[in-house]
C-alpha cells in the first residue's frame, strides 16, 4: 500500500463509500483503483465487513434488566406503570 | 434510525402537558437504546445506570422546552450523552473532550493489517469470543471517537442526527467516523489474521 501515491489519498473516503455516501465521481475513482489495487480491495472488504459485524451485533437490542428498570421507574416515581 | 413507530405513537402534546402515562411509554420506548448506550461508554453498570435515570428524570424536567424539530430520541441521546460525557470528565479530567480536533499522528490511517478474513464463517465471526472482540475492540477507542462510533454504527442514528447530539459538522462526524471504523478494521484485522494462520499451522 505504501507503494501507491493514490491509496493514501483514498484512505480517507473509504468510510463514506462502503456507506455508499460518496458522490459519484470520487466513488468511480474509488472503483477503478480497486480493479487494479489488491491491498486497497482487502482493506475495503474488510472494512465494510467490520461495520457489517457491528450492524449484526446491534440489531438485538438487550432489554434493560429487570431491577434496573424496577428502580428506574421508582425513581421517576412511575412506579405504577411497572407492568 | 429504528425508532419511527415508537416515535409515531408517543404524543409530544401529552408528553409536554405532563401526562405521566405518556411519559412511562417513552421510558418504556427509549431505555434499552440509553442504557446501551450509556454501558458502552461507561463500560460500568452502576455508572450506566445513574446515566439512564438522569436521561429521564431530565427529559421530564424539560420535556416543555423540546421544541420537536429533531426527533424526541435524538433529544434524548444529547441529554445522555452530555451527562456521560460530563461523568466521564469527573471521572478524567484531563483526558474527555469531543471538542479537540482529532489529531491525526503521521501513518494513523495507514492501514498495517492487509490480510482478507472476510472468508471466516458468520458463526465465527459471530461467536460469543468474536462478539467480545468487537466490544473490546470499541472499548478502546478514544472517546471523541467512541461516541460518533457508538450513535452512528451501533444506536443507527444518521450523520446529520449525530451531529445534532454533538453539536459536530456533518464532516467532522464523518471523519471521526472514518478514524473510528478504521481503527476498528485493524483490530479485527490483527486478531483474525492470527487466528487464520493458527488454523492453517494447525492444518499442516
Amino acid at each position: 500500500m505504501k507503494n501507491h501515491e493514490n491509496c493514501h489519498y483514498l484512505l480517507e473516503s473509504l468510510s463514506d463509500f462502503v456507506d455508499g455516501e460518496l458522490r459519484q465521481e470520487l466513488c468511480t475513482e474509488i472503483e477503478r483503483h480497486l480493479a487494479n489495487c489488491d491491498n486497497c480491495r482487502i482493506v475495503v472488504d474488510t472494512l465494510r465487513k467490520t461495520v457489517s459485524l457491528y450492524h449484526t451485533a446491534s440489531a438485538e437490542l438487550t432489554p434493560v434488566p429487570d431491577d434496573v428498570r424496577e428502580r428506574l421507574y421508582k425513581r421517576l416515581e412511575l412506579d405504577d406503570f411497572l407492568k | 434510525m429504528n425508532d419511527g413507530k415508537n416515535q409515531n405513537e408517543l404524543s409530544l402534546e401529552a408528553l409536554q402537558a405532563g401526562d405521566r402515562g405518556e411519559f412511562a411509554r417513552l421510558v418504556e420506548a427509549y431505555s434499552a437504546q440509553i442504557y446501551r448506550l450509556a454501558l458502552k461508554m461507561l463500560n460500568n453498570p452502576q455508572d450506566a445506570e445513574d446515566i439512564l435515570q438522569e436521561t429521564f428524570i431530565k427529559a421530564f424536567r424539560h420535556i416543555k422546552g423540546f421544541n420537536g424539530r429533531s426527533a424526541i430520541s435524538t433529544w434524548l441521546y444529547r441529554i445522555a450523552t452530555n451527562e456521560a460525557l460530563m461523568h466521564l470528565r469527573r471521572k478524567r479530567p484531563d483526558q474527555v473532550s469531543i471538542d479537540e480536533p482529532v489529531e491525526t499522528p503521521e501513518g494513523e490511517m495507514e492501514p498495517v493489517q492487509i490480510v482478507d478474513w472476510c472468508c471466516l464463517p458468520e458463526e465465527e465471526l459471530m461467536s460469543s469470543e468474536g462478539r467480545e472482540l468487537l466490544d473490546k475492540a470499541a472499548e478502546a477507542l478514544p472517546e471523541s471517537l467512541k461516541i460518533v462510533f457508538l450513535l452512528r454504527d451501533i444506536e443507527g442514528l444518521s450523520t446529520q442526527e449525530v451531529g445534532d447530539v454533538l453539536n459536530l459538522s456533518e464532516t467532522a462526524v464523518k471523519t471521526r467516523l472514518s478514524r473510528a471504523r478504521m481503527r476498528l478494521r485493524e483490530e479485527l484485522s490483527g486478531y483474525y489474521t492470527e487466528r487464520m494462520e493458527k488454523q492453517s499451522n494447525e492444518k499442516s
